[in-house]
């Protein structure tokens, strides 16, 4: 098992490597490639009216005149030693991990990461935990109650929040409970649960339940169909025949197994919700990872993006390693094997 | 303030499901200018809708997206220089009032606009006595070039304009951090005698620089609180607010500045006590909220989206308070007279003739996107003048016959082939591409459309003029708005030849023609307005002579005021609701 | 020997009258189990035979009250067990008997058993459903069931999981948890169907041995009838939902009446003969059960349907003693069919 956790580490970090070199040559091998200059790249980090010499200065300034195997250098020996950058007046050291600054607001890249990764982590357990509950129980009932008006109702509502998107479930939740009905807290609004919890919810209940929405259907219909499957199993008339109360059998026995998948299933899709939930908080105006990777993407801001997608790839990659652990959890025949 | 309409929970549920069908989001007809009855369409526009004196309360505004940056130094958006007047005071300014007038420049740090040398190249200020910062220290006329050296820094401060680095004779001046002398302020081509008094001396001569004395680079700057980049996160103000907290990319507030004197001011009023501010907020979120009253201004200024513009203008009492701003832009089409035919100018008139004005249009979205243009300088800009040198037939569908005969002449009878290019994330300059493909293959001009990345149009592409050669790009979809409501701040950087440069990143995409430039340097040097204006119209005049930009539309945006806001207009010097004079009913 | 089959003596330990089992399809009403009688008492053992869908499994569910959670079965007649009617019975009651009063054995032990629990978590969990004990205690009972069915080292493999038994081990692990409650009737469905032949015969002595040991009446379904000749006292031989032949597994196995019957011994390997040469399949395919075939269910697939007399097709056979406690369903007279098996089948076998 320890060789195993090593093992996946390493092949972890490994991982986060190739996400940054990829990452890098998609914003300068790739623009290279199709022939654009130094000052090409540059052009884009100077004012409306920029000379060719300020375009210039600007390419030094950011490094763009080196080769590119020595700009990655730069990137890397930042996140592993520091490095220093110029405000102007002053020279200001960025210790390590130093994700670089800014190409258009010239600050730090990790503490704006740190300042939005709260939000992302709010919004993402937030809406997780509502989603898992609710997914999961529409799905056993759905399945128990296979073929009624109950399970024809809900997994058309299923249907309906897998396919409908974020940005017009939210803005339309936001229309009728904020707007309208003013239950809710408008959009763009976020307080730190540290500061005022109850007020952190009041804020992020909307949010949650859009993205709540989006996934607990998807949950749903996975676990009915992980449900119908399970309650067939042998091992469930087993269950009955010892005379287990139907509770135990369904909850103990047929959820126990039907889980599985979608332990797997949630792993990975929290570990890319904490990478930023991109369409609920451009929707919300949540100042998170995903609304700080499309302004920069926007932007064409690389530290940023560079900064956004290791976290992302962090996250991911994790999620991917507790999933594979937890599976040797929840299944005694992965254990051994 | 009211946030519910008239509508029973059970009927809000039905609009849940019927608006997944239809965009209404909760129409409410109940809001209406209940605020006074002169509630009206275009109520803002050329005078002052729900005028006050009333001070108090939060005035709220919300961004879609950022500053480029709240220092004065690099910042260059109408609306962030807008809304800078309300923490920092320039040399001058465009005046708080409706209509033409708020075009107009006027005094504010300093007594009296500009007094020139005869040549134009040298300008005086003298600054009003008892202007603080706020922390209370005096603001003299070394703070003001302090502001405006650090300006010149472009690697710190890359997304300033360059006019003072293009006409101060700078000498080898760089920037204040590389400055030797002691005090920092070792810029020859700035003078300060004394500490009310600052005089800037040009490389040539230029007769509107009371246009750059309203830049917000000649608002004062403390030296000893200058961090540089990180000025932005403390801009120490001059105006009537001040900085209360900032927190970068998300959200700022403003509280009254209590080292403001309201009698060195003569512009502000200064009503809201509060002013808030919320960063990347998402667009159709903002026009929600605008409709719905939980916010007040949408400071970008550029109006709202599609959705709520259909919203709005289909519902009278909505529509009674918004506000259709001319702007000063012109949404037109580049003619490329490097690309074969269109270096003769018989083609480029045929392209004019046959283009469809009323396609055009309809791109933009028919009337509320705009008026059609037939010329490059908007009406909204001072001595601008309405002609029409290619009439587009009595429809304004186009005049093939007109077409057809430049065609004749430019010995491309049957018409020709070209490319046409336009920003691929910007879905009416599609449409556009789209209806010019249509209307001049009426006669025999066939078009290729072909997208390019929006960041990269005019540093990569369609701006770089090896590129659009090369690559055939006969007709460029483009649009241009002016830095300020003047001439020069419109077509200096669209018509003049020499601004063009090899390198890319131009937005003169291929007008070449030495008499405009002889005009444009006329016009710099001539003092009186009305004469300068005039030269400019000359200027248009000469362009579309010259056919080499196919006018489209000239821009509106529909903007929407709630009915709390007070003392709102239109001002004509930045064509979107003026800042300074906003209050809001408490 | 009881009179098991005699209604008029007191009621039996288990008592089945008349019991129907209909499944309602997308295709139309299985009607699985079609008026089954048959009764059983305490310290003995009853095989049920016939082949897949024949509905031996079906009325064991049946008798469990395991039919009650699917939707779409409907169970009708009467079960008494111990002088109680089950068919009526509310669910809660039905269900604190399974696993106490009644216990059942399943085909396969691997998919039998829960995946995820131990063995002897399974086992506790089952001990402690009618059991007011606490873990520990029924920990212990666990170790000791796995110890009495013949688990080696039962302390320790109490905590190991199905998957780390052998087949043989699973089944025996299965047995321990049908009887850790020590139930008064125990089914076992094909116990020894998933397993290699000399495990068969080990769990067929297990079960032997713990019937002699706790008393227990026992059905035991298959469709070998070389695990009936081995175990049961009583053999009931079922055809498309119905009895066809019943009787004590001396009469059955020494003159089995019914042309059914003698296709299934027909088809019994025996260990004396050639594979080749010992099988005689049934001819033909079980019938559907959402049609079954009017008049004898078996006609269409017996080889003496035409000396009926055209009845076999049109009418449903009663069941009748047709000698002493030998019962049987068929068309054909009693001296008919002796005649055949002496003269055709038996020397064929």
């Amino acid at each position: 098992m320890a060789a195993f956790v090593v093992r996946r580490l390493l092949g972890a970090i490994l991982m986060l490597f190739i996400v940054s070199i990829a990452t890098f040559a998609i914003f300068f091998l790739v623009p290279r490639l199709g022939g654009a200059t130094a000052d090409d790249l540059a052009s884009r980090y100077v004012g409306k009216s920029a000379g060719a010499a300020q375009i210039h200065q600007m390419a030094e300034k950011l490094g763009f005149t080196d080769p590119l195997p020595v700009q990655y250098g730069h990137f890397v020996t930042g996140l592993v030693a520091g490095t220093d950058y110029s405000t102007g007046p002053t020279t200001v050291h960025c210790p390590a991990p130093c994700f670089g600054y800014s190409f258009i607001t010239q600050n730090p890249v990790l503490p704006d990461l740190l300042d939005r990764l709260p939000v992302t982590l709010s919004l993402a357990a937030g809406g997780a935990t509502i989603w898992l509950v609710f997914g999961v129980a529409t799905g056993v009932l759905s399945a128990l109650r296979k073929g009624t008006v109950f399970d024809r109702a809900a997994m058309g509502v299923a249907l309906a929040g897998v396919s409908l998107p974020i940005f017009f479930t939210g803005l339309l939740s936001l229309s009728i409970f904020s707007y309208t009905l003013g239950v809710a807290a408008p959009g763009n609004s976020y307080t730190p649960i540290t500061e005022n919890p109850l007020l952190w919810a009041y804020d992020l209940i909307l949010p949650w339940f859009t993205l709540a929405f989006l996934y607990a259907a998807g949950y749903a219909r996975l676990t009915r169909a992980g449900m119908l499957e399970t309650m067939n199993e042998d091992f469930i008339r087993t269950a009955r025949a010892k005379g287990l109360p139907e509770r135990t059998v369904v909850v103990k026995h047929g959820l126990r197994a039907a889980l599985t998948p979608i332990v797997t299933i949630f792993g990975l899709d929290l570990g890319l919700l904490l990478g930023g939930a991109v369409l609920t908080e451009s929707t919300y105006s949540l100042p998170g990872l995903g609304k700080y990777a499309v302004d920069a993407i926007v932007n064409n801001d690389l530290p940023k993006v560079l900064g956004v997608t290791l976290i992302a790839a962090f996250f991911i990659v994790f999620a991917n390693l507790i999933v594979d652990l937890l599976y040797a959890v929840i299944d005694p025949r992965v254990r051994v094997a | 303030m009211t946030r519910r309409c008239g509508i029973r929970p059970r009927a809000v549920l039905a609009v849940a499901v019927a608006a997944a069908l239809t965009i209404g989001l909760c129409a409410c007809g109940a809001r209406n200018g209940s605020g006074g009855g002169s509630a009206a369409f275009n109520a803002g526009v050329g005078k002052v809708y729900n005028p006050s004196e009333a001070k108090g309360g939060t005035l709220r505004m919300a961004n879609n997206g950022d500053w480029d940056s709240l220092d004065p130094a690099d910042t260059y958006y109408a609306y962030t220089w807008n809304f800078a007047r309300l923490y920092g005071r320039s040399l001058v300014m465009f005046a708080p009032a409706p209509g033409a007038d708020g075009a107009k420049l006027v005094p504010d740090l300093a007594t009296g606009l500009g007094v020139s040398s005869d040549d134009a190249k040298i300008w005086t200020y003298k600054l009003r006595g008892g202007v603080k910062f706020e922390d209370g220290t005096p603001v003299t006329s070394k703070d003001v070039k302090y502001a405006v050296e650090r300006s010149l820094d472009k690697d710190t401060f890359p997304n300033g304009p360059t006019y003072f680095n293009d006409f101060l004779d700078l000498r080898g001046y760089t920037s204040p951090y590389h400055d030797p002398t002691p005090d920092k302020l070792g810029l020859t081509a700035i003078e300060t005698p004394d500490d009310s008094t600052i005089v800037f001396h040009l490389l040539k001569s230029f007769s509107g620089f009371d246009y750059f004395a309203q830049l917000p680079a000649t608002i004062p700057v403390p030296r000893a609180k200058d961090t540089g980049t990180k000025y932005k996160e403390h801009v120490v103000s001059t105006g009537p607010y001040k900085f209360a907290t900032n927190e970068l990319g998300k959200s700022f507030t403003l509280v009254r500045n209590d080292q403001w004197d309201p009698k060195t001011d003569p512009n502000r009023k200064a009503l809201p006590d509060e002013i808030d501010m919320a960063l990347n907020v998402n667009a159709d979120d903002i026009d929600n909220r605008l409709i719905s009253g939980d916010l007040d201004v949408d400071v970008v200024g550029a109006g709202v989206g599609p959705a709520a513009q259909g919203r709005i203008l289909g519902d009278q009492a909505m529509k009674a308070n918004a506000d259709s701003a001319l702007v000063a832009r012109t949404w037109y089409t580049a003619i490329n007279g490097d690309v074969a035919p269109l270096g003769d100018v018989h083609c480029r008139r045929a392209v004019e003739y046959a283009t469809d004005k009323v396609g055009y249009q309809n791109a933009y979205g028919g009337p509320t996107g705009g008026d059609i243009a037939t010329n490059l300088l908007p009406p909204v800009i001072p001595g601008a003048e309405k002609f029409n040198p290619y009439p587009a037939g009595g429809d304004n569908h186009g005049d093939l016959a007109k077409a057809r005969d430049e065609l004749r002449q430019c010995g491309q009878p049957s018409g020709f082939s070209t490319t046409i290019s336009y920003r691929a994330e910007r879905p009416k300059e599609k449409a556009t591409a789209e209806a010019l493909q249509q209307s001049l293959a009426r006669v025999g001009i066939n078009l290729t459309i072909k997208p390019f990345p929006t960041g990269d149009y005019a540093k990569l592409y369609a701006g770089k003029p090896d590129y659009a050669k090369n690559n055939g790009l006969g007709l460029m979809v483009y649009g241009w708005g002016a830095d300020w409501p003047d001439g020069f701040g419109f077509l200096s950087q669209i018509v003049d030849s020499r601004v063009i440069r090899a390198s890319g990143g131009n937005t003169n995409l291929g007008v070449k023609d030495p008499a405009v430039d002889e005009l444009v340097d006329k016009a710099v040097t001539t003092a009186d307005a009305a004469g300068r204006e005039k030269i400019w119209v000359d200027v248009d005049k000469k362009v579309m002579d010259d056919a080499y930009i196919l006018p489209g539309i000239w821009a509106k945006g529909l903007l929407y005021r709630p009915k709390d806001l007070t003392n709102v207009f239109v001002s004509d010097g930045f064509q979107m609701y003026d800042y300074l004079a906003l209050g809001v009913k408490k | 020997m009881s009179d098991w089959w005699n209604p008029d003596t007191a009621r039996p330990f288990l008592d089945v009258r008349d019991l129907r089992v209909r499944f309602t399809t997308d295709d139309g009403v299985v009607k699985s189990v079609d008026g089954l009688t048959c009764s059983l008492e305490r310290g003995r053992t009853l095989g049920i035979v016939g082949e897949s869908g024949s509905g031996k499994s079906v009325s064991s569910l049946a008798v469990m009250g395991l039919h009650r959670t699917a939707t779409n079965a409907s169970v009708s007649g009467e079960i008494w067990l111990d002088g109680e009617e089950l068919v009526s019975a509310d669910d809660e009651h039905v269900r604190r008997l399974r696993g106490k009063k009644m216990a059942m054995i399943f085909q396969d032990p691997l998919s039998a058993m829960h995946p995820y629990y131990t063995v002897g978590d399974q086992i506790i969990e089952a001990y402690r459903i009618h059991h007011q004990v606490t873990r520990r205690v029924a920990r212990k009972h666990a170790v000791e069931m796995l110890g009495r069915v013949g688990i080696p080292r039962p302390n320790s493999r109490v905590d190991d999981y199905p998957h780390q038994f052998s087949g043989g081990m699973r089944q025996r692990a299965m047995i321990a948890m049908a009887l850790s409650c020590d139930p008064e009737l125990l089914i076992a469905d094909e116990p020894t169907t998933a397993l290699d032949v000399t495990v068969q015969a080990q769990i067929l002595d297990l079960i032997r041995d713990l019937q002699r040991e706790f008393g227990s009446a026992v059905v035991i379904i298959t469709h070998d009838l070389g695990v009936v000749a081995e175990l049961a006292d009583d053999v009931l031989v079922m055809y498309a939902g119905r009895c066809v032949e019943r009787g004590s597994a001396e009469a059955i196995f020494r003159s089995p009446a019914h042309p059914y019957t003698w296709g299934l011994l027909g088809s019994m390997p025996r260990l004396d003969r050639e594979r080749s040469e010992r099988l005689l399949p049934i001819r033909g395919t079980p019938p559907s059960l959402i049609n079954v075939p009017g008049g004898c269910a078996f006609h269409p697939r017996c080889g003496y349907a035409d000396l009926t007399g055209g009845a076999s097709a049109s009418e449903v056979p009663r069941l009748t003693e047709d000698q002493a406690r030998h019962w049987v369903a068929c068309h054909l007279g009693a001296g008919q069919r002796s005649r055949i098996w002496h003269d055709e089948i038996e020397p064929n076998l």
